[in-house]
């Protein structure tokens, strides 16, 4: 945790809204994400697939192309407002502050490129005054660091010539070898083998802790975000259902996605049960949104959650929950939505 | 290979075996993929020998191609003319290897000036979109509306004949070919994961078209251009041929084509065998294109 609460956070995203302006209509991609990550902090950002976690994460870096648009929110890292700077200041931030290892190594190393030297391009990108050789120098160390044997040998391949857990070892050396203050990795291990998946993760960890970066560890896993993260902010729809400390959520869940989530996972301690699955559907982000997103599919819903949006409730210790059964519990927490904030454009 | 640390890496001698040992395996490669395809090699051969025959042409040619004999005009092929002589009394084929010289150079100045051009211009298309895309490529669509040919024709002739400027004109009526091909692979290439990786990494505009980009693109763009090599080397006969290209007494092979028109019927060898000097190279380009495009390909070096 490393006292991480006490100081003013590393990352702070508020009322993050991004919307696609489609053929078939405007896509409510992202509504009302608010989250804060701390200095040291690693934080888990879980959902299923579609409700909007890695467009989280390159609205952060504003990698989102058109027809996707950020519409409305403030995305404050140190003390820069993100979504205000130039293209030119966001670059330097990009690869050098804030790095994101994606999903498919494989496809995210460039085929026609030795290994050895994109790792070094990183460097080059944001010192223009490095040299090849010493760039190169600084790419082989890093490659040592992710574990890549005979790096040395290993930098003058190309892609097609490695295996998915040593083209995620590279990715990693690309995206680490300027010490980030920041990493966001969007599903590191999915494309991966099992039996890697543990050696990527534990090789993410202990280069964060060397250089003591923060993480917004993206994922669908909760085993892994529960393995390795602090605090776990779970996502339904373009929206934050829940967050709070690891423990804590995954121990007490308030929020009827979450619980019902946390349900869907293979018991170990009752093997031949059946498997639990949440009834519905994930709603059609075309429609506006109005009231909680997740209450068609709620077994707890009320009339007042198909009208109106959930504000943020305080249940516990840095623990938040947007539901209104948890209205009762204490002041809200967000000020960015009010009591009567669910038909907000 | 043994366990190379970082500082046995970086020594020069290392560095340098390293490199070489990677360039043998390369060639091994590009041999055993150029052995596979038996029409590349005819290709293959066929243009290494007219490269062979422009370099020694004095050496070959057993005339003087511009000392006209008036007295041996159109003499029929026979041991002292293998080719026979024009209506100059020139022989055909001192000629006709002295004219590889000027064909090897159209090819390759044309291949030389509009291949780049269509980069430069398909690279800033496809990348940056927009207005600049719609600007570029109405004017290469301008271009593309009529046949190369005609187009050749067009600034040959507003130019003023002469091989300088049909080289320029076949250069004018070629790039937006190219330029259209590069911009559909950088269409390609822009949306894919590595160059969000790279975008993600800081890297700007300029940067992710010159290093990424582009070389994405030169393994289509040689092929094509070696497609291309017969067919400008055709334009560049027919400018000859109307007059517009290389000026007489050049001994290019449109040109000769053009002089023998008038003997046809009679002397068919002062036509006849510079046009199969044509053919054949033509000939040769189109075939070795295909195998270009297998042995520059990475993929197929996998297995």
């Amino acid at each position: 945790m490393n006292g991480s609460m006490n100081q003013r956070p590393l990352l702070e995203v508020d009322d993050l809204a991004v919307r696609f302006y489609t053929l078939r209509g405007t896509v409510h991609a992202l509504e009302d994400v608010s989250f804060k990550l701390g200095q040291g902090e690693s934080v888990g950002l879980v959902g299923e697939t579609g409700c909007g976690k890695s467009l989280t994460a390159r609205a952060i870096l504003r990698i989102i192309s058109p027809p996707g648009k950020i519409i409305r929110g403030h995305i404050r890292f140190e003390d820069k407002q993100l979504l205000e700077l130039s293209e030119k200041e966001i670059r330097d931030i990009r690869g050098n502050q804030i790095s994101m290892i994606m999903q498919e190594p494989k496809m995210s190393l460039n085929p026609s490129m030795r290994v050895g030297k994109q790792v070094a391009e990183t460097l080059m990108i944001h010192d223009r005054s490095l040299g090849k050789r010493a760039a190169m120098a600084q790419a082989l160390d890093m490659l040592n660091a992710v574990s890549i044997p005979d790096p040395g040998h290993m930098s003058k391949r190309f892609p097609h010539e490695l295996s998915g857990g040593m083209a995620q070892r590279i990715m990693i050396a690309m995206m680490l070898v300027t010490r980030p203050k920041l990493l966001i990795a969007d599903e590191p291990t999915s494309a991966l083998d099992v039996t890697i998946q543990a050696q990527i993760i534990d090789l993410i960890n202990g280069l964060i802790e060397d250089i003591g970066s923060s993480v917004l560890m993206i994922s669908h896993d909760l085993g892994v975000v529960a393995e390795t993260c602090d605090r776990v902010i779970v996502m339904y729809a373009g929206s934050v259902a829940e967050s709070g400390l690891v423990e804590e959520v995954m121990e007490n869940p308030q929020h009827p996605y979450t619980q019902g989530l946390l349900r869907t996972l293979p018991d170990a301690i009752d093997p031949g049960q059946p498997l639990y699955s949440i009834k519905g559907t994930v709603p059609n982000l075309l429609e506006e949104p109005l009231g909680c997103r997740f209450a068609p599919r709620c077994p707890q819903a009320m009339d007042r959650c198909f009208r109106q949006k959930p504000p943020v409730f305080d249940v516990g210790p840095g623990h938040q929950v947007a539901c209104f059964l948890h209205e009762t519990s204490s002041p809200q927490a967000s000020a960015s939505s009010g009591p009567s904030a669910g038909l907000e454009v | 290979m043994s366990d190379t640390t970082r500082e046995d890496a970086l020594k020069p001698e290392v560095v340098r075996q390293m490199r070489s040992e990677a360039r043998k395996r390369y060639f091994q490669d590009s041999y055993t993929l150029w052995k596979r395809n038996p029409i590349t090699m005819v290709g293959t051969i066929v243009i290494a020998l007219l490269i062979l025959i422009a370099f020694i042409a004095p050496l070959l040619a057993t005339h003087d191609p511009f000392n006209q004999v008036l007295a041996d005009r159109l003499h029929a092929p026979s041991a002292a003319h293998w080719f026979g002589t024009d209506n100059l009394g020139r022989d055909i084929y001192s000629r006709v290897v002295h004219g590889s010289r000027l064909t090897l150079m159209i090819a390759i100045l044309v291949a030389v000036i509009s291949g780049p051009i269509g980069l430069v211009v398909g690279v800033l298309s496809g990348y940056l979109g927009g207005w600049v895309d719609e600007v570029l490529m109405r004017i290469s669509d301008v271009f593309l509306a009529f046949p190369k040919l005609i187009l050749a024709v067009a600034f040959a002739a507003a130019l003023g004949a002469g091989l300088e400027n049909a080289i320029i004109a076949i250069s004018i009526a070629n790039w937006p070919g190219y330029a259209r091909m590069v911009r559909a692979e950088t269409l390609a290439v822009r949306n894919s994961d590595y160059i969000q990786a790279i975008r993600v990494l800081g890297a700007g505009r300029l940067r992710i078209m010159i290093g990424h980009i582009t070389p994405m693109c030169m393994s289509t763009l040689i092929v094509r251009v070696s497609f291309d090599m017969g067919a400008i080397i055709l334009i560049a006969a027919g400018l000859g041929f109307l007059g517009l290209g290389a000026q007489p007494p050049s001994p290019e092979w449109g040109l000769m084509v053009s002089d023998g028109r008038d003997y046809l019927v009679d002397q068919w060898w002062v036509s006849t065998l510079p046009g199969i000097a044509i053919l054949i190279v033509v000939l040769g380009f189109n075939l070795i294109g295909d195998g270009i495009r297998d042995i520059l390909d990475p993929h197929q070096r996998q297995s």
